[in-house]
């Protein structure tokens, strides 16, 4: 690779295949997913269930289940972690990349105080004292805007509300600074008074630590509050990426353009909503071509025959559809 | 008798049309539900969850009203007194004139028939024994139709919510994705031709595609046979989207209600303009930079006195923490259509001031 001239990338992911395959099933959930991130920088993935954005994220935490196929690289701080062995990709778990979840009551342990799992995840990877570690756990309460920190610090999950346990989480994956938080649907649990709460904290504790962020979500909403980028997910596929901008006012794939206009607002009332005919494929057996062809109302025989073209611009943005490339080729 | 004195051309007259146009299809007074907390050695009660409190609204023949709040505000406990799947503790529920579960009005029983409702868990809510046909068929059965007629109607449901009846008659719940399993929750509602369906979060589990679909097939369900939905949720475009009149509840309390035109743009109470500030924006120009609120919701087991929104109001003052608001006009500009919208709040300017505004 060129030696770095501008800003490194904090994270780059190159054709990142996920299959899982057990006896008789071969689920093709990731097939061959590239982006890379600029540390402060936000990419939303945004999908459907099922179309694959939260088996990336754990695939790049190596959460995933041993028959699970996975390739492709995933590049953090210059190194591969899916080359690793694994005490080594345990070594980064927490300090260099960290991961939030959407249930934080069962993502946090229900029998340890908060401040003793996060001090128990600095004691682990820095292999500071328990007091240092307290007094560390303490610090990142208040970071993370929890009130009466000090008291909270001994208070076990079950004790905590919503948002607060969200917070308490997010803290805890802050614990030893990472370069990169991934985010897997943290808000959606969460009652919309406390889920933009949650949100403008990721913002601002971003641009204080200058983490990158990835952000899995289905909700469109969502995803225009928290990111810069956002890479739209079908059947394990980016079907497209752009800017927040790009995405939400100039949607070039069949599949973002119906995502968005079948979201619902209040402007569309009385309007009978323009929907997306049938449900996603089965991952098991996945179409050739475009998986999205048999619902999209511009497909063609072109749709369905091999690869399908991919439509750069400038600025980055890609579109993988038939359809866009023959539109910015006249 | 509506039948005999007025016959509007436009509006097809429903037989089961006892109170005539102007009676509410549903009449809620005073409603309360207070769940014992116990605990201790002797099982004793220590606490009390104030689930619903004194909740009063009507819905009108036709409409649809949308109940919105966050959790744990009571809008589920709610629809499940309204049922009686849960007994109330005070309260009554008229159901077109005639007064739910008294001697002289209508049996509990009988109300289920003309009411039905459509839970949020598509799957816990069918019975994995059963095919879909049976599960719909069921009721009717119950209810003394032969077993063919009740089959027959059950196919005949499964093409009117967009399910082709030979494909998936004879499938279980498990081989349907969760859209389709909603349709035949749907369906099912549908089964005993019910006047009014409560749809408690029913498209709060679906992917944004399929939740479009499933809307506006309600929409055209609602036409078709002419329904009365009350619709809960806590997704404020959705229910911007589907009703006519808006009920907002905050910890088992109403605090403001009112034609969504008007509750939508002139919110009056500072949890309803706070609620909406709340809403992502579709818009990455105008991004939410401040907090609307802090905190979550506090406990049900313990709400505050007087007013419950008060330990997050911006505007509290001493009168909150001492009289419980009642449900009043605004005391500060005029409601936009011909039903009122009204707010429980004490203060007029905390009713004035300007909400956030989103796109």
């Amino acid at each position: 690779m060129l030696d770095a001239t501008v800003t490194e990338d904090a994270l780059r992911v190159e054709d990142l295949t996920v299959r899982f395959v057990r006896r008789n099933t071969d689920v093709a959930a990731v097939n061959g997913c590239a982006f890379s991130l600029k540390p402060g920088e936000t990419l939303t993935i945004l999908g459907e269930s099922g179309s694959g954005k939260s088996v990336t994220l754990k695939a790049m935490m190596g959460l995933l289940p041993d028959y699970s196929r996975i390739s492709g690289k995933v590049m953090l701080n210059g190194d591969d972690i899916l080359s690793m062995p694994r005490a080594a990709q345990a070594k980064l778990r927490g300090r260099a990349i960290s991961m939030i979840f959407q249930e934080p009551m069962s993502a946090l342990d229900p029998v340890y105080t908060i401040g003793h799992q996060i001090s128990e995840t600095i004691i682990q990877h820095e292999g500071v004292d328990k007091v240092t570690a307290w007094k560390r756990s303490l610090e990142l309460l208040e970071q993370v805007r929890i009130p009466s920190a000090e008291r909270r610090l001994k208070n076990f999950p079950h004790e905590m509300s919503g948002g607060m346990r969200q917070r308490a989480m997010i803290a805890l994956a802050l614990a030893c600074r990472p370069n990169v938080l991934l985010a897997d649907e943290p808000t959606t649990a969460l009652d919309v008074t406390v889920q933009i709460q949650i949100l403008l904290l990721l913002r601002q504790l971003q641009e204080e630590l200058g983490m990158a962020i990835v952000f899995v979500t289905h909700d469109v909403g969502v995803a225009a509050e928290i990111s810069d980028r956002i890479a739209v997910m079908y059947a394990g596929r980016f079907v497209e990426t752009g800017t927040t901008r790009e995405i939400m006012r100039d949607a070039r794939h069949p599949y973002t353009q119906g995502l968005l206009s079948s979201t619902v607002h209040g402007g569309l009332r009385g309007k009978v909503l323009e929907t997306i005919p049938g449900t996603p494929p089965n991952l098991a057996s996945l179409p050739p071509g475009c998986a999205f062809a048999p619902r999209c109302r511009y497909a063609m025989d072109r749709c369905s025959e091999g690869d399908i073209p991919v439509v750069t611009r400038e600025s980055g943005a890609m579109a993988r559809c038939v359809k866009a490339a023959m539109l910015e080729t006249t | 008798m509506s039948a005999a004195l007025s016959t509007p051309a436009s509006t097809p007259v429903d037989p089961r049309d006892r109170g005539g146009p102007a009676q509410p299809m549903l009449l809620v007074e005073d409603l309360r539900k207070h769940f014992p907390v116990r605990g201790g050695l002797l099982n004793r009660q220590v606490a009390t969850v104030q689930a619903v409190d004194d909740v009063s609204f009507s819905v009108r023949k036709g409409e649809t009203l949308g109940i919105v709040g966050e959790s744990g505000c009571g809008k589920s406990t709610t629809a499940r007194l309204l049922m009686r799947l849960v007994e109330p503790d005070a309260g009554l529920v008229t159901f077109d004139g005639d007064t739910v579960g008294v001697p002289h009005g209508i049996s509990i029983n009988e109300m289920r028939r003309q009411m039905q409702m459509v839970f949020q868990d598509s799957y816990s809510s069918l019975n994995p024994r059963m095919t879909v046909s049976e599960s719909i068929a069921y009721a009717p059965y119950m209810h003394g139709l032969p077993a063919r007629q009740a089959h027959e109607r059950a196919e005949a449901l499964l093409g009117q919510v967009g399910l082709n009846p030979r494909t998936y008659a004879r499938r279980y719940p498990h081989e349907l994705s969760g859209g389709q399993r909603q349709r035949v929750n749907i369906a099912r509602a549908l089964a005993l031709e019910p006047r009014m369906v409560i749809l408690d979060e029913a498209v709060a589990a679906l992917d944004k595609s399929v939740e479009a679909q499933v809307l506006n097939l309600l929409g055209d369900l609602k036409a078709r046979f002419n329904l009365t939905y009350l619709f809960i949720s806590h997704d404020l475009n959705v229910v911007e989207y589907i009703s006519d009149r808006v009920l907002v509840m905050y910890l088992g309390r109403v605090v403001e209600t009112g034609p969504v035109e008007s509750i939508y743009s002139h919110p009056r109470h500072p949890y309803t303009r706070a609620l909406f500030a709340s809403k992502p924006t579709l818009d990455p120009d105008r991004r939410t930079t401040e907090m609307p609120l802090t905190g979550d919701p506090p406990n049900p087991i313990n709400p505050p006195s007087g007013c419950r929104f008060r330990t997050r109001c911006a505007f509290a003052q001493a009168i909150c923490a001492e009289k419980v608001p009642p449900l009043e006009a605004p005391l500060y500009g005029e409601g936009i259509g011909d039903s009122p919208h009204l707010v429980a709040c004490h203060l007029p300017e905390a009713q004035a001031a300007m909400g956030v505004h989103h796109a």
